[in-house]
């Protein structure tokens, strides 16, 4: 049985016509009892487990997930990862996830095909150039890499950008060269892999119906596969973030929405950075199979249903043909959905709940994938010490009533505007 | 543009301005965000701009009801 | 010899009207009615394409939009489509097209060692691998991998032809026009109401045109021409060539039109239309989709699906070889040797892999003379670059036959894709061993074989009865047997037994992902990359999953089932989203004196959807010396500029005060009627929103403005406000942004030009019209209203006239001796006095942050006042409102930050940011406005503008934010 990936172990296996792998996780039955369980089977639930069971050395551990590991966003998302954020309560999260995927891969031992081949954003305005260039000082000043890009520069770069016809001329761009892409579903199987490799228990078809509170403190989660007692419950589940809190009493400032995505058929490479669209909420990037993947923003209403309506599908397509125009001759293959955790100020929640031993990641709105390495490991330091990572000090519950709101864009409580 | 534009809760009802601190905070940020129906409002932005009160389930999309709120 | 594999006679084909085209650089012929695939076929070409990752030779599997092997790139230039199926591309006089993903040809294509490394190139290989040494990945392996990957290649550039889109309603939309589908149009249009009939075929008939069927004794062909006629005359809206290919909510289908792409060129048609039908209800006769068999070689060109075999032999006229075997589970095989052996072809072989061959299929065969092997499989398929030979196995093991067509079935899977748009899950029909539609879309039903009804006669029954139809008015058709016992791979293959052709997904690639543990079809689908390919899986997807249940040990309702999305087939992007092409990507929303001002000379820049004027050149100037100009003209004569996009709001009642008193965090109602005031909007959330002007026109009647970008917005805010706060308020809001033009007079010499413009007897002198005062007057002979209220901070005047005399008035402004500026000058000159704009009501600031915290009033509600009060609003250490001068002449940035004097540009002493920076012809030196850390408290201090994005810097002192005139003096002339 081969457990350790590598170019030696592909060639014995080949020579063995694959009959040597064995499952890249186990599927144990549910103990009675855990010290630690993480609700969700996600990129951040599973990152969580391994780094508890990593880092922070706790052994007796189980994710539970409803479905199948990574059936949710993690695997219906467009990729992208970057550090390019503009707030201090922000930018060392996401500097902290990104130098994680760099690393990624090696502690993992799983091929996530990392790709920090650049995130260009687009502006097309004065306005919206002033605001790159105070998003990329903030940057710089946190020692994070961002270059302005003119007009001219951004046109040798990607050649086949609408320059001519533009209704919304494109002025230039901020590059973030460490950002890029990552294969979303190697990051959940991988996680899943390396934590079970660890101890940590998957258990799918597993889903969350209660959970038991005594005393004001949590005492163990009422599963469809049977109670199971744990002291220490992390709750981690992108989109259905009020639904599982409504089981503690809590409500959440948050609002579940759609966000469609698209990927065209395979193509040789065409286009070689994630390039985001300054005068929509378009972006788009080419994955390695050819496929260019891309999406704009929320439908715009609650939604569980995953999927989202054709004015969006169309408003998607005419924004990809306002910056590329040679698009219109390629072909969009597959549509997804997910359900978002849109919060009330575009920021995300790793928290303490007013439950004793209950805890909470969500709100990551549209841009939990890149998130996921930090989110994990901010979790995880959460339930294993009790208090706040140092990076996420700002994901406070309580923010919204102090009025200490880490709002990136200025939008209020305006889903579309985040 | 499109014609219709959500604008949430329908459910929500502002506080009076000598309320807890809390009520105002609840008022404006959380909600109960249901899977399932949903009582919300939807401007008619492109015409009439008369907000309606819409019951609509968040699983399936399907509108039960909807009325001049 | 052209067309050496046309049959000489029959066919839907129009042989009056050859066509020339060329694959592969190689002129050809065909036939208008052909397809690029038939027409390749008849002419002898079967190597088509070379697969994705091994590089196989590919040949044509099927005749339809389910096509996995044969793409290829259609059309040159800017117009090329990369991955166009031969199958569904309608031949046109002149069409090109070149085989994909092959180097250096087709025949010869270096990649294809990759088959000899096959053993390496498992699924799921890449994520064991290519993790050495960590650098390697972006710089060596990932570029190759790129390199590689994809099949077609985009042109880059910008796609030349139209795009057009089109509504439709109908009580009933039916899906597919084959025998179901007729039958429901032909029912539902005798019910009365507006019916929609949409194929994605050039032509209606679906199974009809392909197979040799008859209806009511006569041959089906005849059935179908009547019932067109039928349908034309009844008025039922049909569409050819429409692929329905999304169902969303509300009863709304996306269908996409192929206008002209059968065409050589457009000319003024669009290329596509993208259709919304809004539809009460629906009818799913798209029928059924045929399956392949898994085994060795089943790959090979000449290896076809035995449905496809049919329509290139009837519909299409051709031979797609000369020596045939048949590989089936189902006795349709009994159709298919009968249509080989009437298109002059001989056939070798029936090969049925069943426990049982019917006695009627046996005599079938027998009549015509083709030998049959019971409970026997094909092992194998032999052959380099196409077909030669199969090999047998199960009871017949070891013989083996030379042919060069391979016609397999492994049954049907209904096309049940759009019955799943809205996560309703198909339902495993075990008898049919296919999935059949569960829980649809509401309003939607099934029909034909896209319900499990895989005859001719149980098409038409079940069609009129979903139409609404009786089912006495059906046709009758002849005995037909639609039974299939499963069978879907050859245990043991020899050779690599591909379940996903496109993908090159094998049955030991799926083994593998059993073995690893990926047993859910979602999981096989991921790991493998089976289904992910451009035909979305429809020849492979329930295939694999059948394949996993056995490897399993589930049944295939265990394993999962495929739900589907949105779209059915791939659709152009532009088809979506090409009809705002260009400049009409967003509307342009011009102000009165637009032409105008471009008569001046003005370059115009985008303020949202507005143009505005940037600035008057004159001749010789730059573009800074312009506004310098336009600067010191305010200041020291009279300059007029246009501001008819600032929102305006139209407010009315009796209540009207005490609602703008709830909406504003100033009050308003003690405003006297004939003045105005500057007002302050707070989001709920009590942070600042928006700001303007107030002016009370009577008791009831007040004007206010917005600011350019959040007119409609405020507007939205507004209506809340009045329709679901304040329901008892007697007030009317009314948004008059276009009804009126209005302009900025400023200057020491504003008064004596508008003195000349506005009528005799008017009095707009110093006392009549103060400062902050509003006057109803004629101006150039037309009714205005002039608001004595300033931006710029000199004396000035803001007329509105309506929007028809805009540009009159412009004239008139500068013949009596204003000068025109643009919005740069603007800008400087409310900079100049530290006025905020967009950079600095941000949505991140409160009002105390930009020095307004004293108009919140205390006396009453508003919008935004409680929350207001929180704590971190009100910090004083928050970024607040400060002006910005740089010493020793520096230049100054928007988006610089602010670090003290003598601290290193790094995070922990970044205490603010310049918001809004400009060169000011007033003071003769750069000034700026930021928002810096204790604000106020920090006047006096000398700071670092530190930009390392622009590799700029400056020392700055924090001076309070106004620059010109502090006390107001211009203002009260």
């Amino acid at each position: 049985m081969t457990r350790h990936f590598s170019i030696a172990a592909l060639l014995a296996q080949a020579a063995r016509g694959q009959k040597g792998w064995a499952p890249q996780w186990r599927t144990p039955a549910p103990k009675a009892e855990y010290d630690a369980l993480i609700v969700g089977g996600g990129g951040h639930g599973l990152a969580c487990a391994y780094y508890l069971a990593r880092r922070y050395g706790l052994t007796n551990i189980a994710v539970i997930e409803k479905g199948l590991v990574g059936s949710g966003n993690v695997g219906r998302n467009t990729t992208i990862i970057r550090s390019n954020y503009l707030l201090p309560g922000n930018i060392p999260f996401y500097e902290t996830s990104l130098k994680l995927w760099e690393g990624l891969e090696q502690d993992i031992n799983y091929n996530a095909m990392i790709s920090q081949r650049g995130v260009l954003n687009l502006f097309h305005s004065d306005g919206q150039r002033d605001a790159a260039v105070r998003r990329g000082n903030a940057m710089l000043l946190h020692g994070i890499d961002a270059q302005l890009l003119s007009r001219e520069e951004v046109r040798a770069r990607a050649p086949f950008l609408d320059f001519d016809t533009a209704r919304f001329p494109i002025m230039g761009g901020l590059l973030q060269q460490r950002g890029g892409t990552v294969r979303h579903d190697a990051v959940a199987w991988g996680y899943a892999r390396a934590a079970d490799k660890l101890g940590v228990d998957i258990l799918q078809h597993c889903e969350l119906t209660g959970l038991r509170i005594e005393n004001g403190a949590v005492i163990g989660a009422e599963t469809s596969r049977g109670f199971i007692r744990a002291r220490k419950i992390g709750l981690s589940v992108a989109g259905n973030s009020s639904r599982v809190a409504a089981m503690a009493g809590l409500r959440l400032p948050i609002e579940s929405h759609v966000l469609t995505a698209f990927v065209s058929e395979g193509i040789k490479p065409l286009i070689d950075c994630v390039i985001t669209f300054g005068a929509g909420h378009f972006y788009i990037s080419q994955s390695d199979k050819g496929g260019l993947v891309f999406g704009a923003s929320v439908d715009g209403y609650n939604s569980y249903a995953q999927r989202g309506n054709l004015p969006c599908m169309e408003e998607t397509c005419e924004e990809a043909m306002a910056l590329m125009p040679s698009i219109g001759r390629l072909r969009m293959l597959r549509s997804w959905g997910g359900v978002m955790d849109m919060t009330m100020d575009g920021s995300p929640i790793i928290d303490r709940t007013p439950v004793d031993g209950l805890y909470l990641n969500g709100g990551w709105c549209i841009g939990g994938f890149k998130a996921t390495p930090a989110a994990g490991l901010c979790l995880a330091h959460l339930m294993a010490k009790d208090e706040p990572h140092p990076v996420a000090t700002a994901y406070r519950l309580d923010r919204f009533a102090t009025g200490q709101l880490l709002d990136e864009t200025g939008g209020g409580t305006n889903m579309a505007l985040h | 543009m499109e014609e219709f534009v959500y604008a949430g809760d329908a459910t929500l009802s502002r506080p009076g301005s000598n309320a807890e601190l809390s009520a105002w905070v609840d008022y404006v940020y959380f909600r109960d965000n249901p899977a399932g129906p949903h009582s919300e409002l939807w401007y008619h932005a492109a015409a009439c701009r008369q907000f309606l009160k819409v019951e609509r389930d968040t699983r399936t999309h399907v509108i039960s009801s909807a009325e001049l709120a | 010899m052209m067309q050496a594999f046309r049959q000489e006679t029959g066919g839907l084909i129009d042989r009056a009207r050859p066509v020339a085209f060329s694959f592969d650089g190689r002129r050809l012929q065909g036939y208008q009615g052909d397809t690029l695939a038939s027409a390749l076929l008849a002419n002898g070409v079967r190597l088509v394409g070379r697969s994705f990752k091994y590089h196989r030779p590919r040949g044509i599997l099927s005749a339809g939009p389910e096509e996995p092997n044969a793409l290829v790139e259609l059309r040159e230039g800017a117009a090329r489509e990369p991955n166009t199926r031969a199958t569904v591309a309608e031949l046109f006089d002149g069409l090109s097209a070149r085989s994909q993903n092959r180097f250096p040809s087709l025949r010869h294509d270096v990649l294809s060692i990759n088959g000899a490394l096959a053993p390496i190139f498992a699924a799921g290989f890449y994520y064991k691998t290519f993790m050495w040494p960590a650098a390697f990945w972006e710089r060596v392996y990932e570029p190759l991998i790129r390199r590689a990957a994809g099949l077609g290649r985009a042109s880059g550039l910008p796609d030349p032809d139209r795009y057009g889109k089109q509504t439709a309603f109908a009580d009933v939309l039916v899906i597919g026009a084959g025998p179901a589908g007729l039958s429901a149009a032909l029912a539902a249009a005798g019910q009365g109401g507006r019916v929609v009939l949409a194929e994605q075929d050039s032509a209606l008939g679906g199974r009809l045109l392909s197979d040799r069927r008859s209806i009511d004794g006569r041959p089906a062909l005849a059935w179908l021409a009547e019932a067109e006629a039928r349908l034309r005359a009844a008025g039922v809206r049909i569409l050819t060539r429409t692929t329905i290919t999304g169902v969303f909510d509300g009863g709304t289908y996306a269908g996409v039109e192929r206008v002209a792409d059968h065409l050589a060129a457009p000319g003024t048609l669009p290329r596509q239309r993208l259709w919304r039908v809004v539809a009460r209800r629906a009818v799913l006769a798209t029928g059924a989709i045929e399956r392949p068999i898994v085994f060795g070689g089943n790959d090979l060109p000449g290896v076809m699906l035995a449905g496809a075999v049919r329509s290139y032999v009837n519909r299409f006229a051709v031979r797609p070889g000369a020596r045939a075997a048949v590989f089936a589970n189902n006795d349709d095989g009994a159709g298919t040797i009968a249509d080989l052996v009437q298109a002059g072809m001989e056939v070798v072989a029936l090969v049925d892999p069943r426990p049982q061959t019917p006695p009627a299929l046996r005599a079938v065969a027998a009549s015509h003379g083709v030998p049959v092997f019971e409970q026997s499989t094909v092992r194998q398929a032999v052959g380099g670059t196409a077909l030669s030979s199969i090999v047998l196995g199960g009871k017949a093991d070891g013989v083996r036959l030379s042919c060069d067509l391979l016609a397999m079935s492994g049954g049907w899977n209904p096309a049940v894709h759009l019955a799943s748009h809205h996560g309703g899950r198909p339902v495993w029909h075990d008898a049919l061993a296919a999935f059949v539609p569960g829980q649809m879309p509401p309003g939607m039903r099934a029909a034909g074989a896209a319900a499990g009804h895989v005859s001719t006669g149980g098409a038409l029954r079940t069609g009129s009865e979903a139409g609404g139809g009786k089912e006495s008015a059906v046709p009758s058709t002849g005995p037909e047997s639609d039974a299939v016992t499963p069978f879907w791979q050859v245990v043991n293959p020899t050779g690599k037994a591909f379940v996903d052709f496109q993908n090159d997904v094998t049955s030991a690639d799926v083994a593998l992902a059993a073995r690893e543990g990926f047993t859910n079809v979602e999981h096989l689908k991921r790991y493998t990359t089976l289904g992910m390919a451009t035909d979305q899986g429809k020849t492979s997807n329930v295939t694999g999953l059948a394949m996993m249940a056995a490897l399993t040990g589930r049944t295939i309702a265990q394993t999962g089932t495929t739900v589907f999305r949105p779209p059915y087939t791939p659709v152009a992007i532009g088809a979506m989203g090409g009809t705002h092409r260009g400049a009409r990507y967003r509307p342009t929303r011009r102000t009165p004196a637009h032409d105008w001002a471009a008569s001046q000379g003005a370059p115009f820049t985008e303020a949202g959807e507005w143009l505005r004027a940037t600035h008057f050149p004159k001749v010789g100037e730059t573009m800074q010396q312009s506004i310098d100009r336009e600067v010191r003209t305010v200041r020291q004569a009279a300059g007029f500029c246009d501001v008819s996009t600032l929102g305006k709001i139209d407010v009315q009642g009796p209540h009207a005060g005490a609602f703008l008193d709830f909406v504003y965090a100033n009050t308003i109602s003690s405003l006297a009627p004939g003045r105005a005031r500057y007002a302050l909007m707070l989001r709920e959330d009590g942070f600042a929103f928006d700001d303007g002007t107030v002016a009370r026109l009577s008791d009831t009647h007040f004007v206010a403005t917005t600011t350019t970008g959040n007119a409609s917005r405020v507007l939205q805010h507004l209506d809340f406000c009045r329709q679901m706060l304040k329901p008892d308020l007697d007030v009317c809001v009314e948004p008059v942004t276009d009804q009126w033009a209005q302009f900025a007079l400023a200057g020491p010499h504003a008064r004596s030009v508008l003195e000349q413009l506005v009528g005799a007897g008017s009095d707009v002198g110093g006392r009549s019209l103060p400062f902050m005062a509003v006057a109803q007057a004629a101006v150039c002979g037309v009714p205005a209203r002039i608001f004595r209220i300033s931006f710029s901070g000199e004396l000035a005047y803001e007329i509105a006239v309506g929007a028809s005399h805009g540009a009159a008035l412009a004239r008139a402004l500068q013949s009596a001796g204003a000068a025109p500026y643009g919005l740069e000058a603007l800008n400087v000159l409310r900079l100049e006095k530290g006025h905020p704009v967009a950079a600095e009501l941000n949505g991140q600031t409160t009002a105390a942050d930009l020095g307004l915290g004293r108009m919140l009033s205390r006396k009453k509600d508003f919008i935004g006042r409680a929350l207001s009060e929180r704590a971190a609003l009100q910090d004083a250490d928050r970024p607040a409102l400060v002006g910005l001068r740089p010493r020793a002449g520096g230049t100054l940035q928007a988006g610089a930050h602010l670090v003290p004097a003598g601290a290193p540009a790094r995070i922990e002493h970044d205490h603010g940011h310049v918001t809004s920076a400009a060169y000011s012809a007033t003071l003769g030196c750069w000034i700026g406005l930021g928002l810096l850390a204790g604000g106020q408290r920090r006047i006096g201090e000398v700071f670092r503008a530190v930009n390392p994005l622009q590799k700029m810097e400056t020392e700055v002192d924090i001076v309070p934010p106004v620059f010109h005139d502090p006390a107001g003096a211009a203002l009260h002339g």
